[in-house]
């Protein structure tokens, strides 16, 4: 750490040294620096190379708005690219890469390109490497994306730990510079719920980098003295290392805190947390952010800007060596004046203007710094003058060309911000987002004392809306210097001058942009990618947009700003997705016998959010066929059970239950008996399927139905929007009572046996419901059947669920049956032409899943009008079929289309496709349903079934889809 | 047949992390009531509000619905449509100094006692899972989708997780 100075460093803490590496090598810096400040300190400029041009870099700033120095992170297996090293804080062991360069950072053998830049002109890539066509994504781009480009990912998983969280508050101030902070206090004061938020690791913007006097103290004391004040009042929430990334609707603003990327153990603490705030009034008290001057070679590492510079010196204690400071504004030569106060060499100062100034140092007036030198970092600086050009010696190039308020979020909910010829720079207009009020620098205001008065005013303004009154405050004693600026955005002497340092982007390429007709600003930045890098053109949207105004000559604001737009700083798509990697995508939802399931050894499939078993192997049972060919047969030939519990079920009661019912099933269901069920289905409000289901009547006005698993919520939602919409003021109710029962198929032509042996006695007709009693307990039973065998559905409360499985598998055992899973159900169910949402997937009526007949003549429902419309009910259809293969060992595929026998599989000879298909033990061989044009008049046809993904042709014989027990026989026992 | 046994709904509670703790409740029998239109249920609550009813709460669930908790249910006659849940849902507490801090990483809801004050109630999801929360003056009592109890304790332990590393800094 040989560039300290000894005494200097707001932030750091001697007494702690870190160890740390930087492309393999090892080097020491202080707690409390940045990786950049770290480096710095340690000699260390350059820190990475340019995207394109493969040019040295060093950092510009010493901020989030860093363009240049980009390094990759490596933590075990992990790396995050794209890392700011001026915002990385420095912890043991933390290791650190260079990025975009091939072979060491030294000596990139990239940086030929630097050498052929005149090729590499904006719209170069374009222009070269259009032809051939097919070039493009092959060869061309996977090249130029690896020549040209940041960081690269690990290519693993990220299975660090990320958070997201939600606060609320009454006035949410954003940064915690002078104005932040005097905004803060009044509202904390006035007893408003306040956040105070700022990304920096300790609160007071431009205090702690500039060191200005307030109320006669050092700045940070008072920043200091303010934050202890806030943090000691229950209404406040400090949020540090926290930068507020978004305005959006309502009041509400995303925000991501830097948790544990400071600490060499992070253990649980997350990474990052994304934060959505919801505020009924914000305070944007951003600051501003000063900009380089474009000049030949304002690019090398050791350029950079003067608030950087003063920054490194004040918080870090950085040596920058000599200094020459690059200014068209008074700031810069605050700057000069104040780093010379504190023992640093101002090897000139340099500025366009005519100054009348005496200074300690040597000024240049009415001058410009027309080029650098030095390979790997700054050596001499050329400043053209009256009397020439001068070659000066420094270590560091500080360039002021004045500064940017950091108006971002003010123009998030696409507000435009408006130019000021007095500090030459776009000021956001009053009321960009509503509810938001923008004090201090990011409006323009630039003093200390200023900016105080303004975070008081804006303070107040929030309070007032807030029902609050501020209280009484003095504005403490301030610096207040008028800031006076003479434009200067690119100096004309030859060679490539920088705006934007992330993307390579210089002002000859601006004015390439203009000169072939890009003279829109979007356009520019389209053509020229300035301002599309991570950084979004934080220290060159203005300049460039400047260089462009002067090219065009429609002046700076006809030309406008590109669109602001969230983030404002780069924000992980893992902290915004916190939590839902993996199994935090979506709730587990999981049957009452889930557990025994998986100790019976059952794979579980997930259905809709439902974990349901695929089948229950036995021993010597090696695949998924063996034990669904087993189940189907023990449920044909003796009994099966199933948890069904999956199904939706909703409660439907009241006077008028009948005539909803009517109203939403196609079929009448007010007259049927108590203690009967009937099947029913369901349509949109367009005339297409919704879904089908079982109604029970379990009393006069009470009625339960039954949804399919997946379109539960969706029925419920229907039903509800039916109930509100169209049927108000019935005597109606509807709750779901899905999770309340857990329900049990058993089916087979031993069921009624099995019920027997547990001590029900199943007297039920088919479709028939009553009330029963089983082990001690209160259920319901009901005569269903979804297997073409007689079957049964058991509810009982579902904390039973769990023993009632157990003990209907037992019984089941004793009788020659099985519990069954998904795949044998499946078998089941298409041995039935028992259809699923594979068939009534939502683009299909009921007369095509021929059940045209369900839909009641006598009465209206939902759906039934739109269900008439021409296109519905013109011949051509297709219609549900089923399909058997025309040589019985031949397997079906679903997703495979039907055409003619001799037909090409063409889209123009498409006559259907297939939906389901199933290994059929019962009639030995697949089955299939599907939908063919005019199915039901083309029993006994044989087609082909041509499955192009899977490269399968199989002639099918097309039939009823019910293939077995056509009447029911077995069913209704 | 021998009886039925009944399960718990969610397993492996209490789990304290810091100052958080979250832990199995039973609210006792549960039952919805919704009031047919134009008919007043006696003590039935406004949006958000809980009232004692008969030995146990009577707490606003959702539209025109309210559960009544821990008392049997009652027979209203034709003043209401009456559901049992009493295993519809799994019920858990979160209660201890973080609790707030733990449900501000899960839950959209304001949670300051200003906008959410004990003694209310207020559905909303915590993360994906669809919730009635319940603010007591201890902390918060949870009930979820009973198959959703996994991934309810998985959820609200890990919050309470990264709740507690930050207050081990």
């Amino acid at each position: 750490m040989t560039h300290r100075i000894p005494g200097k460093g707001l932030l750091i803490d001697r007494a702690r040294r870190v160890k740390f590496t930087f492309d393999g090598k090892g080097f020491e810096g202080f707690q409390g620096d940045t990786l950049a400040s770290a480096l710095l300190a340690s000699g260390q400029r350059l820190m990475g190379r340019s995207f394109k041009y493969h040019r040295p870099r060093g950092p510009l700033t010493m901020g989030s708005e860093e363009p240049s120095a980009l390094v990759q992170i490596h933590e075990g297996t992990q790396q995050t690219p794209n890392v700011r090293a001026t915002v990385q804080e420095l912890y043991d062991g933390l290791t650190a890469r260079s990025q975009n360069r091939m072979g060491p950072l030294g000596f990139d053998l990239l940086a030929v390109n630097d050498h052929l830049a005149p090729f590499f002109s904006a719209g170069f890539y374009y222009k070269t490497f259009m032809w051939p066509r097919a070039f493009w994504e092959k060869l061309y781009e996977p090249a130029i994306r690896r020549a040209a480009g940041l960081g690269r990912l690990s290519g693993r998983h990220d299975e660090s730990v990320y958070e997201k969280a939600r606060a609320h508050c009454d006035l949410l101030v954003i940064g915690a510079g002078p104005t932040g902070l005097m905004a803060a206090l009044v509202a904390a004061r006035a007893g408003a719920d306040v956040i105070l938020a700022d990304e920096d690791v300790r609160m007071g913007g431009r205090l702690l980098a500039d060191l200005p006097e307030v109320g006669g103290m050092p700045g940070p004391d008072w920043a200091a003295g303010v934050v202890a004040e806030l943090a000691a009042l229950p209404n406040v929430r400090l949020m540090s290392r926290t930068t507020v990334t978004g305005a959006y609707d309502d009041g509400t603003f995303g925000a991501l805190e830097r948790v544990g990327l400071h600490l060499a153990t992070p253990g649980a603490l997350p990474r990052e947390c994304f934060w959505r705030i919801v505020a009924k009034r914000a305070i944007l008290s951003s600051g501003a952010l000063e900009r380089p001057i474009a000049h030949p070679d304002n690019d090398r590492p050791g350029v950079m800007l003067a608030s950087g510079v003063s920054a490194m010196v004040n918080k870090w204690g950085v040596d920058p060596g000599a200094v020459v400071v690059f200014s068209n504004n008074d700031s810069g030569l605050a700057t000069a004046r104040a780093l010379f106060a504190q023992g640093i060499r101002i090897a000139a100062y340099v500025d366009p203007r005519a100054l009348p100034v005496t200074e300690p140092f040597p000024v240049y007036a009415q001058a410009e710094v027309t080029g650098t030198r030095g390979r790997l970092g700054l050596r001499d600086v050329a400043v053209t003058h009256a009397g020439g050009t001068s070659l000066i010696e420094a270590r560091t190039l500080a360039l002021a060309g004045g500064w940017n308020p950091t108006l971002h979020l003010a123009c998030h909910r696409n507000g435009r911000p408006e130019w000021s010829e007095r500090i030459a720079a776009f000021v956001p207009r009053p009321g960009m987002v509503p509810g938001l009020v923008v004090a201090g620098a990011a409006r323009g205001v630039f003093s200390t004392a200023a900016c105080l008065a303004d975070g008081l005013a804006a303070a107040a303004e929030a309070l007032a809306d807030l029902g609050l009154s501020a209280p009484a405050l003095a504005i403490p004693q301030a610096e207040d210097t008028p800031y006076a600026i003479a434009p200067l955005w690119a100096v004309d002497a030859g060679g490539r001058a920088w705006l934007d340092f992330a993307n390579d982007v210089t002002t000859k390429d601006v004015k390439l942009a203009a000169q072939e007709g890009y003279s829109s600003v979007e356009h520019m930045k389209r053509y020229t990618t300035q301002g599309m890098a991570p950084d979004q053109g934080k220290s060159s949207n203005v300049a460039a947009l400047a260089v462009l105004a002067e090219a065009t000559g429609q002046g700076i604001p006809a030309t406008g700003t590109t669109t602001y737009r969230p983030p404002f700083t780069p924000v992980s798509i893992a902290a915004m997705g916190a939590g839902g990697r993996a199994s935090g995508f979506a709730p587990q939802r999981f049957m009452t016998s889930d557990a025994q399931s998986r100790r019976m050894g059952a794979p579980m499939i997930e259905a809709g959010l439902w974990y349901r078993p695929s089948y229950f192997p036995r021993a010597g049972e090696s695949d998924w066929r063996t034990a669904c060919d087993r189940e189907v047969k023990q449920v044909r030939d003796a009994v099966g059970v199933a948890e069904v519990s999956t199904l939706g079920k909703i409660d439907v009661q009241g006077a008028d239950a009948g005539r909803f019912l009517d109203f939403v099933y196609t079929n009448t269901m007010s007259t049927l008996a108590v203690g009967k069920v009937r099947y029913g289905l369901m349509l949109r409000e367009d005339g297409m399927v919704l879904d089908d289901g079982t109604c029970a009547r379990l009393g006069p006005q009470h009625f339960l139905i039954t949804t399919t698993t997946a379109a539960a919520g969706p029925v419920m939602r229907h039903l509800d929007f039916v109930q509100q919409a169209f049927c108000a003021g019935w005597d109606l109710r509807l709750i779901s009572v899905t999770e309340n029962w857990a329900q049990f198929a058993v089916a087979g032509p031993k069921a009624r046996a099995l019920l027997a042996t547990l001590g029900v006695q199943a007297a039920l007709p088919f479709m028939g419901c009553a009330p029963m009693t089983i082990g001690g307990v209160q259920g319901r039973l009901f005569r269903i059947s979804f297997s073409g065998e007689e079957g049964y559905e058991l509810a009982v409360p579902a904390r039973y669920g769990a023993a009632l499985f157990d003990a209907l598998i037992r019984a089941a055992h004793d009788l020659g049956g099985c519990a069954y899973g998904m795949e044998a159900l499946n078998v089941l169910r298409v041995e039935k032409g028992f259809i699923t949402h594979a068939e009534i997937h939502g683009r299909v009526t009921a007369d095509d899943v021929g059940l045209g007949g369900m839909v009641s003549a006598k009465k209206d429902c939902i759906g039934k009008t739109a269900a008439m419309r021409p296109g519905l009910l013109e011949p051509g259809r297709e219609q549900l079929v089923g399909l058997m293969p025309v040589n019985q060992g031949e397997v079906l595929t679903a997703g495979a289309h039907l055409y003619n026998e001799r037909d090409a599989a063409t889209r123009e000879a498409n006559q259907g496709y297939v939906t389901s298909v199933a290994p059929s033990p019962t009639l030995g061989m697949w089955l299939g349903l599907g939908f063919l044009k005019d199915g039901r008049a083309r029993h006994g046809q044989v087609i082909r079934l041509d499955d192009g993904l899977r490269g399968r042709k199989v002639l099918v014989e097309v039939c009823n889809p019910v293939f077995f027990d056509p009447e029911g026989g077995r069913m209704r026992g | 047949m021998a009886d039925l046994i009944a399960e718990l709904a969610v397993k492996g509670l209490p789990v304290t992390h810091g100052r958080a703790t979250l832990a199995a409740f039973d609210p006792g029998p549960v039952t919805a009531i919704a009031p047919w239109p134009g008919r007043v249920v006696p003590g039935f609550p406004a949006p958000g509000q809980v009232l004692a009813a008969g030995g146990g709460r009577m707490v606003w669930a959702g539209r025109d619905t309210a559960f009544l908790l821990g008392a049997p249910a009652p027979d209203l006659g034709d003043l209401a449509a009456v559901t049992d849940q009493s295993d519809g849902w799994v019920w858990v507490t979160l209660t201890g100094a973080d609790a707030v801090a733990v449900l501000a990483r899960l839950t959209a809801l304001d949670l300051r006692p200003a906008a959410f004050a004990p003694g209310t109630s207020a559905r909303a999801t915590i993360n994906h899972l669809p919730a009635l929360l319940i603010r007591t003056a201890e902390g918060f009592e949870i009930a979820a989708f009973r198959s959703m109890a996994h991934s309810l304790k998985h959820e609200i332990e890990a919050a309470m997780t990264a709740v507690a590393a930050r207050r081990a800094l």
